[in-house]
């Protein structure tokens, strides 16, 4: 067995998932090849050859991969995958967007998101937007997973020396052409990867009263999101939403304000390591799930939040 | 241009799932049952270009069994011409849709395909990607704004950084994301009209396509349950919990 593991960069450094998805990688197998696949890549080659559990680079240089299209990306890594047992990549919009195009074509059943790994062909993943946990065996010979990054703790990366191979590129079909990526510029982190998450819901009652929430986002160095129903209503914009439509969050620390926790709301976000709710409905069904509870008006409690977080001395980032 | 439109039915996004004592799935009894949100957006998607004389034809399809026609029969009242319903008793895998897809595909000829982004119910997350690859087309997945122009088609994708821009030849397959268009609902008079709109049915069996399941699911079972909270009785008291007791800030 040996595994073939498709890094995320952007042709100057990697990017952090690919780390989580190596360790994933290891405990299928020990012999991980990790093809770092751009355009004048140099520096990404280097950082994965150090990366301990890493034992070889695939290095394939062209301008063709410049922007990581699928269509230039699949007939490289087919024509790569005899060798290996598995293909793996981030379950990101990266992996998303290319591992079912190369395991359709090598006519795989591919194993999306996984967050734990039983065995070689055996694994558990998320469905239902995380209401409901699988465990499922994979009966292909050649299996194509994507790994959910926020399950496994990135790998080391300094101490590895592992080999590198020059890769020839191959032919592309020339049916998509890259124009443009416009990063979102926010000052605040994003919604996926924050350490800490505040979000309102409909009891915020106005887009103007997110400010509330805005300001407590700055001082904790927070994403700010917003319920399905806050959304609807024009507060704020859809990709804010949290939820099983929206996006699904992981933090240390997930703040739930005017929120009463519906169900859709709740598959988006439940996994926080520390989930906080206020709300003036006592029986609402988002103080079920909350490790802290306040009961009260968010009008006067979140003035009250960010003035106590100015008397503290220090606050984590 | 023809479009073609892939819909799914799934339990409604608002119903609180149960997992079956026996841990062999899902309980669907008795549980509402609604077309996939962002396929809401696909077909949405297919009717404003027709509505703009962009596209001459839109052919809604599905998979599955008997009843997976409402999603069909939903499409046609909001403004698809026609359906086509090719019936299943099991689950088949995203692959095996893919393969059947493609044969749909290669007799209607259309120039583009638009599924949803993803099923909220196996969360796969794969369809789409697998039809194009199949098929040797381009992809535009998780598009939240598209442009067509000529040959060829711009999609503007919600990536993890923020939005990727690329053009794509035709024809071309298309998923959709929640932010492409807010779906419109269907009026009575053109439910009424819809009941009229032929639905043509197949049997998944009958086309010919490997669609054997490659992945055995051996349990499902409900995530771990957070243990219960507490309630604190003032914002002082909550700053202090998170600060002293939790060390999350």
């Amino acid at each position: 067995m040996a595994i073939l593991l498709i890094s995320e960069h952007d042709n100057s450094n990697l990017k952090v998932f690919t780390l989580n998805t190596i360790t994933a990688a290891s405990k299928i197998d020990k012999e991980i090849h990790v093809l770092v696949a751009g355009n004048k890549c140099e520096s990404v080659v280097k950082e994965v050859s150090a990366i301990p559990l890493v034992k070889k680079v695939l290095h394939c240089d062209s301008p063709n991969y410049e922007n990581f299209l699928p269509e230039n990306l699949t007939p490289l890594i087919i024509k790569l995958s005899e060798p290996y047992s598995h293909i793996l990549a981030s379950a990101n919009t990266f992996g998303k967007n290319l591992i079912p195009r190369v395991a359709a074509l090598l006519d795989v059943s591919q194993i999306s998101d996984v967050i734990k790994i039983n065995s070689y062909e055996e694994f558990l993943r998320p469905i239902y937007a995380g209401n409901a946990f699988a465990t499922i065996k994979s009966n292909d010979k050649k299996k194509c997973i994507t790994i959910r990054p926020t399950s496994f703790d990135a790998a080391s990366t300094s101490g590895g020396t592992s080999s590198i191979e020059n890769i020839a590129a191959v032919d592309i079909p020339n049916i998509s052409k890259f124009i443009k990526k416009e990063e979102i510029k926010s000052e605040r982190p994003e919604l996926g990867t924050a350490r800490i998450v505040i979000s309102g819901g409909r009891g915020m009652q106005s887009g103007d009263n997110f400010k509330l929430i805005n300001d407590i986002a700055d001082k904790l160095n927070a994403a700010v999101g917003a319920s399905r129903a806050a959304v609807d209503a024009g507060y704020i914009g859809n990709d804010h939403q949290v939820g099983q439509t929206g996006k699904v969050v992981v933090p240390d620390l997930y703040i739930a304000v005017g929120i009463s926790g519906a169900i859709q709301h709740l598959a988006g976000m439940k996994e926080s390591k520390v989930i906080v709710a206020i709300n003036k409905d006592g029986e609402a069904p988002i103080f079920s799930i909350a490790d802290y509870g306040l009961e009260a008006d968010l009008f006067e409690a979140l003035p009250q939040f960010l003035e106590e977080l100015n008397k503290l001395n220090t606050i984590q980032k | 241009m023809k479009i073609l439109v892939a819909v799914k039915r799934v339990i409604d996004y608002n119903v609180q799932i149960r997992v079956k004592e026996d841990g062999s799935g899902i309980n669907t009894d008795n549980v509402k049952m609604s077309t996939n949100p962002p396929d809401d957006n696909a077909i949405e998607e297919a009717v404003k270009l027709k509505e703009i004389g962009k596209a001459k034809e839109i052919v809604a399809v599905t998979i599955g069994e008997e009843k997976a026609q409402e999603t069909v029969r939903k499409a046609l009242a909001v403004g698809a011409d026609r359906g086509i319903h090719i019936k299943s008793e099991s689950y088949i895998e995203p692959l095996g849709i893919a393969k059947i897809l493609k044969k749909i595909v290669e007799k209607e000829k259309p120039d583009l395909v638009f599924l949803g982004k993803q099923a909220i119910d196996d969360d796969c997350n794969q369809t789409g990607q697998m039809l194009a690859a199949i098929l040797g087309w381009p992809q535009g997945t998780f598009a939240s704004k598209i442009q067509h122009k000529d040959q060829v088609i711009e999609v503007t994708r919600e990536v993890d950084e923020g939005l990727e821009t690329i053009e794509i030849n035709l024809p071309a397959v298309i998923t959709c994301d929640l932010r492409l268009n807010e779906p419109r609902f269907a009026s009575l008079p053109n439910i009424m009209k819809a009941k009229k709109k032929p639905i043509e049915q197949l049997n998944a069996k009958d086309l010919g396509v490997d669609i054997s399941n490659r992945i055995q699911q051996l349990k499902v079972e409900e995530p771990p349950k957070r243990k219960g909270g507490i309630k604190v009785s003032s914002v002082a008291e909550l700053v202090g919990k998170l600060k002293n007791e939790a060390k999350v800030i």
